[in-house]
């Protein structure tokens, strides 16, 4: 503590480093080179990814990513085909399910239907055998916490969606783990509803400071939830990063795609300096300028991505020549708060463009066949290599 | 590639085998949970067929138990005999009797379950159809029946059928017929007996079947237009395939070795194997033809329509 | 589309018709003090207190309802013990013999395990000496096998059926197998075994083929008794027998549905909150 003190600079001093930026700090979860086969295929492939305390990791992915495989191997669902998993430094091979100092939401939330939602609460505990006083105590505290105090009675198929998910949420908190699986948490949950717990959720797990390890498929959940989210891919991790290097950096052509939406240009470096490169894309019709250095083999083939929200749309030449190209509006979508946009270029390539709708009539300012000038900053892109 | 997709398969079994590694610790506490039940099945199911075979081939005796030994031993002389007796089947094939029982048996259950369809139909379609507590109704009355017994629905129509019973009094008073029907102890007694008794058997997987039916199907193929009567046969017929198929196989099942409605509603000269089996064993008392009349029967009859079954709950995993 | 549900209306009220007749008169004529069943003798209870009478009947009955209550109960515990190790417990050695062997019993036609049972019987008493003799021991034995076999399946269906996640929750909180079984997975199948004992018992109590072979003398169940009765010609008392029959089960059947509506309100009227 007084270590990190001296050494950051004043400004940050209140705000500590987090941990996965300290050097050697301690992971919480270890996972160690897993890999996971079912028969001839890899579900995990030689995953390794500390996660540490306190902290709130996303495991993002489409379907058959391996990211529910990776969950299910955490809680002991599934066992490693080799490799290791530590929790807080020990090797949880061959420790049984019920033996984990971990608790899994799961999807379904598996709410035991014979059971009220204080008898699902309490199910943990009393595995344990805590004493009646101190449970009914505990269960109580839960329920209020999770805003269900008055519904301790009631069996789990006459509470809503959004009841059962804080039942499941209370239950699999209550034995106080010290890592806690949430499968798709909000999977099940409306749109509305889903936004107000997220936030709910954050609160919670700050309150707690127990550190909870997602899965979930919806890139926005991701994004609002996590301090770090791991992108999955055909059972690797593609990226970890927080979620604002994710989406301005991604570091390859999936997660770029994946997260969010994206233009990419193909062209050849034709200048590689420390800090920019020029990048010849036919695609785009000229030379791409983006101020940050890679290191590559000249002539290398490589792709710019440019977000459809950092590009700017105007009928006008720009005064500004740099990352300008010129294109034909082929669709326009207006969509209320942004106006979406598909420009044809000359080389036939297709740029989607976002505008936000600044004023009522920003959507009538374009129509159809308008010619237009697109540009972006060079900060705004960036070279992805593979 | 069949082989190596062979291999696949193999390693996503013990894959999936692992995700109950749990269970490996407590390896005695499933043994004795699966050897139990095992156990009982493998005593008192398994073990009895092989003793059936082993009487089928021995002799009818005057003796306790009525039947010959199959094997003679004296330790004293070094003294074994074996004594195989295959006359019980020579005796089934030669006489057409048994043959004649064996295919009677088959054309009234394949009769009798057609019938049963043709009623079952309309009951399992208007319940289908209807709705909310009358569904409930209408399908706790088809249930009801079933809960009773057996042998006194049975009776029932025993008492329905005869020659003074109400069918024909009824009949008699409406002027129809001029002398009373002889409907009891005939084949059509039987085979109301049969559709009677497992009509619920045919009724409740058309009804799961029907119900599944989207009503938009019916509607979409009258806007494409078919008629009615059409649809039925383009689109519901189709559809309840499934259930007509298992409602078909679990009449069959029972009606084929049946012996209680023959032997009470059916005549004399309604043969079938069940009755046979029966009157060998109880009133000839000849143990070892009984015996080579069941393997025959399991042969012949059981193990099919195990096979039947076997495949088609593939076909439903699949 | 009217003429067709018309059709319906008309072939469907036939099936009914065709279900209900001959019980409704087999009730009515319970009723009938004449003994020759089609003549109406006017009302009377006499048949009623006849069947009371009648201490062959009764004692019948007696042993039925006591063999019955036994073998449902046992066929439940093994047959309990079948449906979770097939649906549960993986692959494993066997699993194709054990699966075939509670399957089995459903499709062999009664006369096949009454025979066959009663071999065993005989040469294991042959060999061991046990049991000595058939009566309500053998009855038991026969009708716990081919119950335990429809219980099976039964618990089979509903686990199969039941969202594991569940047990892999209750193994998550802590639960060790042993009192995960108890607590999660046997509360949650409690409703088909007590399908399974209902099936069960009714089956043992209607069982007359596989109980003529397998039992002594002296033990007659009341559907061997009610058959040899049947065979025999007019028999009042078994109008009135089988009417009471029939009141019990339409009891218990009704009082199952009003119980299902019940829940199903209760359920729809806190959904509406």
């Amino acid at each position: 503590m007084s270590f990190s003190e001296q050494i950051v600079p004043s400004s940050m001093s209140t705000e500590q480093l987090p941990l996965w930026k300290q050097e050697g700090a301690e992971p919480f979860l270890r996972i160690e080179n897993v890999t996971k086969n079912f028969g001839d295929f890899k579900a995990v492939d030689n995953i390794s990814l500390d996660i540490y305390k306190k902290e709130l990791f996303c495991l993002l992915g489409g379907s058959g990513s391996g990211k529910s495989t990776l969950l299910r191997m955490l809680a002991g669902f599934e066992t490693p085909t080799s490799g290791r998993i530590l929790i807080d430094g020990v090797d949880m091979a061959g420790i049984q399910p019920w033996e984990r100092p971990v608790n899994m939401m799961f999807q379904s939330y598996a709410l035991f239907p014979h059971l009220s939602v204080a008898d699902n609460v309490a199910f943990g505990l009393k595995r344990e055998g805590v004493a009646k006083a101190e449970i009914k105590q505990r269960v109580e505290e839960m329920l209020g916490m999770v805003q269900l105090g008055h519904l301790g009675k009631r069996k789990p198929h006459q509470l809503s969606g959004g009841q059962r998910q804080r039942v499941a949420l209370a239950r699999a908190l209550i034995k106080r783990p010290k890592l806690l699986l949430l499968d798709e948490p909000l999977g099940a949950l409306d749109k509305k509803l889903r936004e107000e717990t997220q936030f709910e959720l954050i609160n919670i797990q700050e309150e707690l400071g127990v550190t909870f390890v997602v899965v979930t498929h919806d890139q926005e959940e991701a994004m609002t939830l996590a301090t770090r989210i791991g992108v999955m891919n055909q059972g690797i991790i593609v990226q970890t990063d927080e979620p604002h290097d994710v989406y301005e950096y991604p570091n390859s052509k999936f997660v770029a795609d994946f997260i969010g939406s994206v233009n990419m240009f193909e062209g050849k470096v034709i200048q590689d300096e420390p800090d920019s490169v020029q990048i010849d894309s036919k695609e785009a019709g000229t030379t791409l300028f983006v101020n940050h250095g890679i290191s590559c083999a000249p002539d290398q083939i490589v792709n710019v991505a440019i977000r459809p929200e950092k590009i700017r749309i105007t009928k006008k030449e720009p005064e500004k020549g740099v990352n300008c190209i010129q294109g034909i509006i082929e669709e326009i979508a207006y969509m209320g708060s942004l106006s979406v946009f598909r420009v044809r270029l000359a080389s036939g390539k297709e740029v989607r463009v976002t505008q936000p709708n600044f004023t009522r009539s920003m959507g009538d300012r374009y129509t159809w066949n308008d010619a237009v000038f697109l540009h972006w900053d060079e900060d705004s892109s960036v070279v992805l290599t593979s | 590639m069949s082989m190596s997709l062979g291999s696949a398969v193999m390693d996503r079994m013990a894959a999936k085998l692992q995700k109950y590694n749990f269970v490996k610790k407590v390896n005695w506490g499933r043994a004795v949970v699966a050897g139990i039940p095992a156990f009982w099945l493998g005593l008192f199911f398994f073990v009895p067929f092989l003793v059936v075979f082993k009487i089928s081939l021995t002799e009818a005796a005057i003796a306790i138990p009525p039947y010959s030994e199959l094997l003679d031993w004296d330790l004293e002389e070094a003294y074994i005999s074996i004594k195989i007796n295959l006359g019980n089947y020579l005796f089934l094939f030669e006489d057409d009797f048994y043959l004649d029982a064996y295919l009677s048996s088959v054309k009234i259950a394949v009769l009798s379950t057609f019938f049963t369809l043709l009623v079952a139909f309309p009951i399992a379609y208007a319940i289908a159809k209807s709705d909310g507590s009358t569904r409930v109704l209408l399908l706790a009355l088809v249930i009801l029946p079933f809960w009773t017994s057996f042998l006194l629905r049975v009776y029932a129509w025993m008492e329905f059928l005869k020659k003074n019973g109400i069918v024909n009094e009824f009949l008699l008073t409406i002027g129809i017929i001029d002398e009373p029907l002889i409907m009891l102890q005939t084949d059509f007694a039987v085979y109301i007996g049969i559709v009677y008794t497992y009509l619920p058997f045919m009724v409740l997987p058309l009804y799961s079947a029907l119900e599944k039916m989207d009503g938009t199907l019916l509607e979409a193929a009258q806007d494409l237009g078919s008629k009615p009567t059409q649809s039925f046969f383009l689109v519901t017929l189709p559809l309840a395939m499934p259930g007509v198929i298992a409602g078909c196989v679990l009449v069959f099942i029972p009606a084929v070795g049946e012996f209680v409605i023959p032997a009470l509603l059916g005549g004399a000269d309604t043969l079938m194997i069940g009755r046979v089996l029966w009157d060998e064993f109880f009133l000839n008392r000849d143990w070892p033809m009984a015996s080579a009349v069941a393997i025959v029967m399991l042969v012949v009859l059981v193990l099919p329509i195990m096979l039947i079954r076997n495949s088609q709950g593939k076909g439903e995993a699949v | 589309m009217q003429t067709k549900s018309r059709f319906l209306t008309v072939t469907a009220g036939l099936g009914y018709l065709f279900l209900y007749a001959p019980i409704f008169s087999l009730i009515i004529y319970s009723f009938n003090k004449s003994k020759l069943v089609t003549v109406w003798g006017g009302w009377s209870l006499k048949w009623y207190s006849e069947l009371f009478e009648n201490e062959q009947i009764i004692n019948a009955a007696l042993l039925s309802l006591k063999i019955a209550f036994i073998s449902a109960t046992l066929a439940v515990v093994l047959g309990t013990m079948a449906g979770f190790v097939l649906s549960r417990f993986g692959p494993f050695k066997g699993k194709m013999i054990l699966s075939g062997w509670v399957t089995a019993p459903l499709v062999m036609p009664e006369v096949i395990t009454g025979l066959s049972l009663l071999l065993l019987f005989v040469a294991m008493e042959g060999l061991f000496g046990w049991p000595s003799g058939r009566g309500t021991l053998t009855i038991i034995i026969a009708h716990t096998t081919f119950c335990l076999a429809y219980v099976a399946v039964i618990v089979q269906s509903r686990l199969a059926s039941m969202d594991e996640t569940l047990e892999e929750a209750a193994m998550d909180l802590g639960a060790k197998p042993g009192s995960l079984f108890f607590l999660v997975t046997l509360p949650l199948i409690m409703p088909a075994i007590i399908s399974g004992w209902l099936l069960s018992f009714t089956l043992s109590l209607d069982d007359l083929v596989i109980a003529s072979f397998v039992s002594g003398p002296g033990n007659s169940t009341l559907p061997m008794v009610i058959f040899s009765k049947v065979r025999l010609g007019v028999t009042p008392e078994v109008n009135a027998l089988a009417t009471l029959m029939i009141l019990v089960v339409a009891i218990g059947v009704i009082g199952a549905v009003y119980q299902m509506r019940r829940q199903a309100t209760l359920t729809v009227k806190l959904d509406d909150k």
